[in-house]
């Protein structure tokens, strides 16, 4: 390739300027005449059958516009996967006689000032009958538990089985045949995206009839095309304005502010502004999941690793979202960037009476790196090698076959750990300073393809 | 009560993309009258760069300086389809989107400026300052800037291009799980420095040492930014943040930033980094994501660097002081031991 | 609306009076941004837990989302709009940008009001002291450093301008 002018140069940010001056808008930013402010009803339990909404004493508050209750919503289905076919639907944009978790959405009140939304809000009556809630991942798995889902079991189902499988080679074969079996268990707990923007959203009525909404989501038709399912209008009535976002982190993915700001725009004929306070922001937006990673490795004395059987449970919380797409990932990459060739992934996408989980930075990969390569670690102290060789003798090169069947390309975990070691200063043997990751000569075996 | 170092390593790949139902991103670039060129978006920037990055791609694709490019992005009236930033998609997706609409554009460029210097379009070059010539001819030369309004004004053309880039859907076999899950893998590998006081259990990293590869760095500024933030942010996961304390009992659950806690400025560790540039068939220009990657390598290196110090391993994140004291007393290691090697 | 009164309150925003109409303990955050359609104060929190809403009272940082605006009258309240020049940037914002001290942009107002505190008070800062006017802004992009070597560059630079004269 010739020369390369500006690819490749570290050309200043034309957005810069506006950040340092405070001229940038962000979604929040924005304001119009005869705004409207959105806050929103929330489950105070965990687990509930909802029987009854009480507004009278709401509707009195001085400013209070109106309530959105399900009956409103046109579509009162969202399933932020079911644009691409992913069944099936199970989460309600506003409760109708049920809550899963605490938090979760039941009345939307429309107010002239926030301080009357917020108001109103407090003096909604709810009459809800608390249900058994279960927050444990192994307890929602055994019989008798309570049931989060309305199709009667706590887990996603992929294809007619009850977790995310992929299957290589022959595990139990790769087990026998082993020197060492090393098996552990790694949790991580949820935690939330929390950029300093919050998600948020303003709806705006034209006056030509359409609606443009300013929002902050990380994927902007992705946000219109949900919208406009749920408010069962045409997409293009709905303009959606953003692209400027204070922080996403996954936070911004799932379709949350937009469809019922929208829909309070149309109820109204008013501009409508939907922002989650930091309380929201921490407490009831999607967060990554907690994960429990089971792996069970069959280890050669010189730190081969000939079979992986990982188990991982994802607890879900009590929508799933996004996160089945995360199993799928982490199925992908839970053999790490080794070449293994025995392998068994189960993964398991685990329903819970707690917020519903989402995209996070390394959706379904950050965690399976976390397990993967403490237990590398803990293979080396094992067969008595230290951290470098144990990785350098099982690293994958372009050829191989990955778990999933898909073949390495682009590899390059070899060199990077020669980068790493030559910046910290850590001497190499010989023949790991010269390996690359060129395709094997012959297949990977206990000769060693090199 | 002792300080005890220890260092540990991670190394790691992270997929650029995603596949579900298939990942598409499409992209417009036009010339304007006054030579500079538009491209339309609906990307989103979340503060990574995308929309500088974009920027450079169309640039050097068209042949013409960063300045003269401005990036429209993103009103769902006048921008195309794009699936949305995550997933490390956006400089692969969008770019390689945004590399096709300024190619199809940079084409029409060269149609004009081939028929206009009356040779054919094989014999043009571009000196990517905004010129196209005939190769090895300076004098014979054209401001792309000035095609474009002749374009406008004297022959009634447009100079345009469209772009689209989809990695089509892939099915996974629900029995073996085969798939084509992503378009290519970056790759990192984290040495990180910890001190472990073993009276109060805290640990402190004291510096994180990685080597990236990335394919291509379209803006090493903003690869930087991405190592540096991640680095922080995978040692925030390793060692503060939790939304559930007390996972899975939802009690004393954080309401505010007082609560959740990250690492503040005076917990900075060293951070210092390589970058390995192998690019990429699939990437634009050789790009592969980098955005999430980094934030992941620094967690298990710090894990195993907390094992190295003190003996005490971890299998649960957040690392907090109490599961690093609980280690230690579970080691019958008292405080006032010896520092590991 | 609410039932009790409002309250009118002077102060001098940015080198010029204003005269605001706010409901009791409405915050100056609010009247800034709602109000006077100043939007380069942030909103991050509202619980004076991020630092995105700083602003300046009397030379002083202060968390504009903590602060009614009845506590300001008569005094000189600075936001990021009356902080940048008109014409071109301040020796801060410029710091910021050389260094790439932003990502998402969010955090950047209130990183440059704490940070032009920080030099009016302590023109010379060293690490310690820039770490320890930090405390109170979060930053989820950066990680902070670029944000560091800003803050010491626009010292050095300052100083430098300052000896030149």
């Amino acid at each position: 390739m010739s020369a390369l002018h500006v690819v490749g140069q570290s050309v200043a940010r034309s957005d810069g300027i506006g950040f340092v001056t405070g001229r940038s808008l962000y979604s929040g930013d924005q304001s119009f005449p005869g705004m409207l402010h959105l806050k929103m009803v929330r489950s105070p339990v965990h687990h509930a059958r909802l029987l009854g909404v009480d507004l009278s004493e709401a509707e009195r508050v001085p400013g209070f516009v109106r309530a959105l209750t399900h009956a409103d919503v046109p579509h009162n289905v969202y399933t932020i996967l079911g644009l691409i076919g992913v069944e099936p639907e199970e989460e309600f944009v506003l409760a109708v006689d049920r809550v899963r978790y605490k938090g979760e959405p039941i009345v939307a009140i429309v107010a002239e000032t926030e301080a009357a939304a917020l108001e109103a809000v407090a003096k909604v009556r709810l009459e809800l009958e608390e249900l058994p809630a279960v927050f444990d991942m192994e307890e929602a798995l055994r019989p008798g538990a309570p049931i989060v889902t309305h199709w009667g079991t706590n887990t996603f189902m992929f294809e007619g089985h009850d977790c995310r499988r992929v299957r290589l080679g022959d595990v139990e074969q790769g087990f026998a045949e082993a020197d060492h079996v090393i098996e552990h268990v790694y949790t991580t707990s949820p935690i939330e995206q929390a950029p300093i923007e919050t998600t948020g959203c303003v709806a705006v009525p034209e006056a030509n009839g359409r609606y443009t909404v300013y929002t902050n989501t990380q994927a902007i038709y992705f946000s219109l095309d949900n919208t406009a399912i749920i408010l069962q209008v045409p997409g293009n009535r709905l303009r959606f304005i953003g692209g400027t976002v204070g922080g996403g982190f996954g936070g911004k993915v799932d379709v949350i502010v937009e469809p019922l700001a929208t829909l309070a725009a149309m109820k109204t004929n008013r501009p409508v502004r939907y922002v989650y306070s930091r309380q929201e922001e921490m407490q009831v937006s999607s967060t990554r999941s907690a994960w429990k990673i089971r792996l069970k490795d069959g280890v050669m004395d010189d730190g081969r690793i000939v079979a992986r059987q990982v188990t991982s449970y994802a607890d879900c919380g009590a929508y799933s979202r996004q996160t089945p797409y995360a199993m799928t990932k982490h199925a992908a990459n839970a053999a790490g960037p080794y070449a293994i060739p025995n392998v068994s992934i189960d993964v398991y996408c685990v329903y819970t009476n707690r917020t519903p989980t989402s995209a996070m930075r390394g959706f379904g990969v950050t965690m399976a790196s976390f397990a993967t390569e403490v237990q590398m670690d803990r293979i080396a102290e094992l067969v008595g090698l230290d951290p470098w060789t144990v990785r350098f003798r099982n690293a994958y090169r372009n050829g191989d076959t990955k778990p999933h069947r898909k073949l390495v390309e682009d590899a390059t975990l070899i060199e990077t750990m020669q980068a790493a070691a030559a910046l910290v200063g850590h001497d190499l043997p010989e023949e790991y300073r010269t390996l690359t990751s060129a395709p094997r000569t012959a297949p990977a075996g206990p000769e060693g393809g090199r | 009560m002792a300080k005890l170092r220890g260092t540990g390593m991670a190394a790691v790949n992270y997929p650029t993309g995603m596949n579900l139902g298939g990942d598409p991103s499409q992209a417009l670039v036009h010339a304007t009258t006054s030579g500079s060129f538009n491209v339309v978006l609906s990307a989103t920037d979340l503060g990574q760069g995308l929309r500088t990055v974009v920027a450079q791609i169309a640039a050097e694709t068209l042949g013409v300086a960063y300045e003269e490019i401005v990036v429209d992005t993103a009103d769902t009236d006048t921008g195309p389809h794009d699936m949305g930033t995550f997933a490390s998609r956006g400089t692969h997706r969008v770019g390689n989107a945004v590399r096709a609409a300024a190619a199809e554009a940079r084409d029409l460029v060269l149609q004009l400026a081939s028929e206009e210097l009356e040779c054919s379009v094989g014999d043009l070059v571009l000196d990517g300052a905004g010129s196209v010539m005939v190769a090895g001819v300076p004098s014979r030369s054209l401001r792309i800037a000035d095609l474009a309004s002749r374009a406008q004004f004297q022959y009634g053309r447009t100079i345009a291009g469209r772009g689209a880039f989809m990695k089509p859907k892939s099915e996974v076999d629900p029995e073996t799980g085969a798939m084509d899950p992503d378009s290519t893998e970056a790759h990192a590998c984290t040495v990180a420095e910890v001190e472990v006081d073993t009276e109060t259990g805290e640990v402190a990293v004291l510096s994180i040492r990685s080597a990236y590869e990335v394919g291509r760095q379209m803006n090493p500024a903003l690869v930087q930014g991405q190592i540096v933030g991640g680095a922080w942010m995978g040692m925030s996961h390793a060692l503060y943040e939790t939304t559930e304390p007390y996972y899975p009992s939802r009690d004393h659950s954080p309401k505010d930033f007082a609560e959740y806690l990250m690492p503040g400025v005076h917990e900075l560790p060293v951070i210092e980094s390589v970058v390995l540039e192998v690019p990429a068939e699939s990437g634009p220009y050789g790009a592969k994501g980098v955005g999430e990657m980094t934030a992941n390598s620094p967690i298990p290196a710090i894990v195993n660097a907390i094992y190295h110090a003190c003996g005490v391993r971890i299998d649960t994140l957040p690392v907090t002081p109490e599961a690093i004291l609980r280690g230690l007393d579970a080691l019958g290691t008292a405080a006032g031991s010896e520092g590991a090697a | 609306m609410s039932s009790v009164a409002s309250v009118i309150v002077t102060f001098e925003l940015s080198g010029r009076a204003v005269e605001v109409m706010a409901s009791p303990m409405q915050t100056l955050q609010s009247v800034l941004r709602g109000q006077l359609g100043l939007t380069a104060t942030k909103e991050g929190c509202r619980q004076g837990g991020c630092g995105s809403c700083t602003i300046l009272v009397d030379g002083e940082p202060m968390l504009s989302c903590l602060l009614p605006v009845e506590d300001v009258a008569g005094r000189r309240v600075t936001t990021l709009e009356g902080i940048t020049p008109a014409e071109g940037l301040d020796p801060v914002q410029r710091a910021l940008l050389e260094a790439n001290g932003f990502q998402c942009g969010y955090c950047t107002p209130g990183m440059v009001m704490i940070a032009t505190a920080l030099l009016d008070h302590n023109p010379s800062p060293t690490r310690e002291e820039i770490g320890d006017a930090l405390v109170g802004n979060v930053c989820r992009c950066t990680g902070y450093v670029p944000i560091i070597e800003a803050i010491t560059a626009a010292a050095a630079s300052a100083i430098t301008q300052e000896a030149g004269r």
